[in-house]
């Protein structure tokens, strides 16, 4: 892997468990540590499909998990998760986009 | 006869559909402006934090504000003339107060919260304490005591999320989920939370500081019609959803209600955990919305007759 190439993941969780429903929610983890492409709406994307036009790849969805017995009326966590990424190459890699190798132990 | 304006039923429906009412403005100035004086002494171990916050105290340990324990009532814990304990008595408030958790809440805890002038980081999604089941619920009673303009770090909260079963920061993923608040408003403003209201405190893009008293109470009674339920028997029907047409004057109107971060299929799910909560507050065990819970119990009666035999 080039080690200018920084990983941006995506996640969407959407209102029903197909790649095609709508967004009800979004978060952005950025490798690039701002030096990348940016998401520029709120959410970025309309739907999970919108996301995969647009170039990111889908590394997870949300399995379809029964309801635990007794608890089969109870609401928690957004049902629908799909993860995606995407690979950005930096153009400075000396930039602040640039991970810097942690320290070593002093002690080590 | 009741002193305090208590809330209405729409208060106490939107109030089960959402998880918060917001009282505009409703704290006087001179409370808010006290606030901003006593709040910091009420934790001295912040007081430091605190200093740029708001104008120093003018003595020494002597300023020190005793600190309630957990369960103490709370007619008790703040003295009367004291910032929490006028804010309290603000007859808007002290009835929305006796209307959700009665006329003798104790104390659970109370704490300041600052938002200094551009500290961007957005704390991450969460709800309080653990995970608190059962319909019985505290309340959380959330005073800006000064003017919070839009992105001046006024709490992040999503309307509808309170009655899922999460803990904690676990659902500190989330950034967005559409409809929900950030909130802006006078001084004054008091936003009571169901405590399973999803929440956190957001960035501060402004450039002073946001002050926030948070308190939670304790019922010490069951919290069956507390409100003004002069109108609720007559619009407390479970059975007006007939050929996809609904009563709006129904309490069940406001229950039903959809958030925009709701999936299709956690909406009615949502909709019974209303509707149970609903029974709790009402007393009525047959009351229910578009008859989710009353066809599964009578069948659910059926089989145990079939059983028993």
């Amino acid at each position: 892997m080039n080690e200018h190439v920084r990983q941006q993941v995506l996640m969407l969780w959407l209102a029903s468990p197909g790649l095609d429903g709508r967004v009800l929610g979004w978060s952005f983890f950025d490798g690039t540590n701002g030096d990348g492409p940016q998401p520029d709406a709120d959410p970025p994307y309309p739907s999970g499909t919108a996301a995969l036009v647009a170039g990111w790849r889908l590394l997870q969805m949300s399995q379809l998990v029964p309801p635990t017995p007794g608890h089969e009326r109870e609401t928690s966590f957004l049902k629908h998760e799909f993860v995606f990424e995407r690979l950005v190459a930096l153009e400075d890699p000396t930039r602040r986009g640039r991970q810097e190798s942690p320290p070593a132990f002093p002690n080590a | 006869m009741h002193s305090v304006p208590l809330l209405t039923t729409d208060q106490m429906a939107s109030f089960v559909a959402r998880g918060f009412l917001r009282f505009e403005a409703a704290v006087p100035a001179d409370i808010n402006a006290q606030a901003m004086d006593e709040l910091p002494l009420l934790f001295r171990a912040w007081l430091d934090e605190f200093r740029g916050a708001s104008r120093p105290s003018a003595g020494g340990d002597d300023d020190e504000v005793p600190l309630p324990r957990s369960g103490t009532a709370l007619d008790d814990a703040y003295p009367p003339d004291s910032a929490l304990g006028r804010m309290v008595r603000v007859p808007v408030i002290a009835g929305a107060i006796a209307s959700l958790v009665g006329p003798d809440p104790v104390v659970d805890h109370h704490f300041v919260h600052l938002k200094m002038a551009g500290d961007l980081n957005a704390q991450g999604l969460h709800c309080d304490a653990i995970i608190d089941d059962g319909v019985a619920f505290d309340i959380q009673l959330f005073w800006f005591p000064h003017d919070v303009a839009p992105r001046e770090g006024g709490t992040r909260y999503v309307p509808g999320s309170h009655l899922r079963r999460v803990n904690m920061d676990d659902v500190a993923r989330y950034q967005h989920l559409a409809g929900e608040q950030y909130h802006s408003g006078p001084a004054g403003t008091v936003v009571i939370f169901h405590h399973g209201l999803w929440h956190a405190g957001a960035p501060n893009h402004g450039e002073r500081h946001r002050v926030l008293g948070k308190l939670r109470l304790n019922p010490t009674v069951p919290q069956v019609r507390l409100w003004d339920t002069s109108d609720v028997d007559h619009r407390n029907r479970a059975d007006d959803h007939i050929w996809a047409k609904t009563d709006p004057a129904m309490v069940a109107s406001e229950l039903r209600r959809s958030e925009d971060w709701f999936e299709p299929s956690a909406h009615r799910l949502e909709t019974v955990q209303r509707a149970q909560l609903w029974r709790y507050l009402t007393g009525d065990p047959s009351f229910d919305v578009d008859w989710y819970l009353t066809r599964t119990e009578r069948r659910a009666a059926l089989a145990a007759v079939a059983t028993t035999r």
